[in-house]
């Protein structure tokens, strides 16, 4: 009786951890795929079986990228894009986060409300407007132009309007205010340092959905001088012919500082996730 | 308290400007006829009229819906198995598995389409091609054919989001206290028992808030084909999604009125769609609670 238990167990086991197994791989071998395809010549795709050992073409392949494209320009204009968006987003979010959370003034919880519901509007529905609007105010091909959209940023501010009032008291404020401090001065000396943690999770998701948005940025940028590495890097596919080597390539060395970041603090790209979704 | 207006207004200020007039004025464009230069023609609905009664309009509207379920319908079933096997406390390696199955997540849309084009490519030599070699299949047109764009897009969409949604469903697991589990097992509950009317009720909310992300998302599939197809991507009609037709009117047809009529059915799509499936899962659960009942 036992053996047969245990038996079973154990096949059960094996079964989780194939599965589990199976997953792992299957996650980590596009971008394996991608390094090794980066280090071969295009040629190497026709051969059968599929080549699975790097090769010595790394230099090579993206040589081949930097002609193409500025890479390294569209990665500096996509990083301060990111930058300047989060920092704002934090600043806007936190402010009026604060605001919902410790403040009393009429009209607060339509206002919030009025907020909640702007996430469910698609944002296709305002894109060709807003492109007409972009170009009125001489923003096409900037990275301002692309950057306002994203200031707007509703989640951002629920989150930080449960996280403040989660975690700092009515007492604090009132004490703070007794003390002479004026609103501001409560929020940059006392709220801020206290929210720093949920400005690691929010400025998570907000740079890196603003890293991989698409539409929006192929939408304004046409200029390749003003390029982000997305609009770069889709801009590789769209020849007839496709040296894969050189398209891997470009894709590879602009995912790998991506990979590097999220390896060092997965656990913060993982808590962002179920801080971010879960609690809306 | 004046400050609280001050401090809520940057918001609104921004929205204002480049988020509620935008949305406005494509009400009121999708009424006119228009091609960015020339004065507008109001044209009552006629704008309507001709999108819903172009073919590829009807075209964009089934390859969305059809990639929209392949691409995510799996993910639930696959993400929650994949959640409950994380959450075995005796499991080893646990963060290992975790990292690897999200790592996709971190990905651009870009960067996956891309990689996707290569593994997915018409050459018998490619990697998707290969391995249905392997099961004596013959090889696919992924680039080109009906079905076979629909299944590597759909797969790229799968491969991105099922970490996603696992770390999801892994939060909802975590959120069930372990005792409940205990006292079923005492009063002699199977695993099948405990998952059906244990876990599955207590991870609703969660099951819920993917189904609706996810319907929302797919509907607005536009990167992945997009940069998928490249050269071809306005002008093949086989992957074509619903923000694809749209933007190939406005942007390079010059077509801007249909464009935004385009922009106000699929606005309709989207908050129709999100009843349907929330009022779909909130009945499953009421079912579910009924039979608990019993």
């Amino acid at each position: 009786m036992k053996e047969v238990g245990s038996k079973k167990f154990s096949f059960s086991k094996i079964l989780m951890y194939g599965f589990l197994t199976l997953a792992s791989l299957l996650s980590l071998f596009p971008f394996y795929w991608m390094f090794v395809m980066a280090t071969r010549p295009s040629a190497a795709y026709n051969s059968i079986p599929p080549t699975l050992t790097p090769g010595n073409m790394l230099v090579e392949n993206f040589q081949k990228v930097l002609q193409q494209i500025d890479f390294f320009g569209a990665m500096w204009n996509s990083l301060i894009l990111c930058v300047v968006v989060t920092i704002v987003v934090l600043l806007i979010s936190s402010l009026a986060g604060f605001a919902f959370a410790k403040f009393k003034f009429p009209g607060k919880n339509i206002l919030f409300i009025a907020i909640l519901l702007t996430m469910i509007i698609p944002p296709q529905l305002g894109l060709i407007p807003q492109y007409f609007l972009i170009a009125k105010a001489g923003l096409l091909d900037t990275l301002q132009g692309v950057m306002i959209l994203s200031f707007l940023n509703p989640l951002g501010i629920f989150l930080m309007r449960q996280y403040i009032s989660g975690s700092i008291s009515d007492e604090l404020i009132e004490a703070a205010k007794l003390d002479g401090a004026s609103n501001f001065k409560i929020y940059w000396k006392i709220v801020l340092p206290i929210i720093l943690p949920a400005f690691a999770t929010l400025g998570i998701i907000v740079f890196t959905s603003v890293w991989g948005e698409f539409l929006w940025q192929f939408t304004v940028l046409r200029d390749p001088e003003m390029y982000t590495i997305q609009v770069a890097l889709a801009s590789l596919n769209n020849t007839f012919k496709v040296d894969y080597g050189m398209l891997m390539s470009g894709v590879f060395w602009a995912t790998i500082p991506l990979v590097i970041i999220f390896l060092l603090f997965n656990k913060l790209f993982i808590a962002s996730i179920t801080e971010g979704a879960v609690k809306s | 308290m004046i400050s609280g207006y001050l401090y809520v207004s940057p918001f609104f200020i921004i929205f204002f400007c480049v988020g509620l007039f935008p949305i406005l004025f494509s009400l009121y464009l999708a009424f006119q006829q228009w091609n960015g230069l020339s004065p507008m023609e109001f044209v009552g609905l006629d704008n309507f009229k001709i999108v819903l009664t172009d073919s590829l309009f009807w075209k964009s509207v089934y390859n969305t819906i059809i990639m929209g379920l392949l691409g995510t319908a799996p993910q639930l079933i696959v993400g929650i198995i994949l959640a409950f096997l994380l959450n075995q406390v005796f499991l080893r390696f646990k963060q290992f598995y975790r990292v690897t199955i999200f790592m996709p997540y971190i990905t651009s849309m870009v960067a996956v389409a891309l990689v996707f084009s290569v593994l997915f490519s018409n050459q018998d030599s490619s990697m998707a091609n290969y391995i249905l070699g392997l099961f004596g299949l013959d090889p696919i047109n992924w680039a080109t054919s009906e079905w076979g764009t629909k299944i590597a897009i759909s797969l790229m969409v799968f491969w991105r989001w099922i970490g996603y949604n696992t770390i999801i469903y892994l939060a909802g697991l975590q959120s069930i206290p372990r005792d409940l589990y205990e006292a079923a097992t005492i009063d002699g509950a199977s695993k099948f028992q405990q998952l059906r009317y244990i876990t599955m009720p207590l991870l609703k909310p969660f099951i819920l808030l993917t189904v609706f992300f996810s319907t929302v998302g797919a509907l607005q599939l536009f990167s992945e084909p997009t940069v998928f197809l490249g050269q071809s991507a306005f002008t093949r009609s086989e992957a074509m999604t619903i923000v694809m037709y749209l933007y190939r009117d406005a942007f390079r047809l010059q077509s801007f009125g249909t464009a935004s009529a385009t922009a106000v059915i699929l606005v309709i799509f989207i908050a129709v769609l999100a009843a349907i499936n929330l009022y779909l899962t909130s009945g499953i659960g009421r079912k579910k609670k009924r039979g608990a009942g019993k």
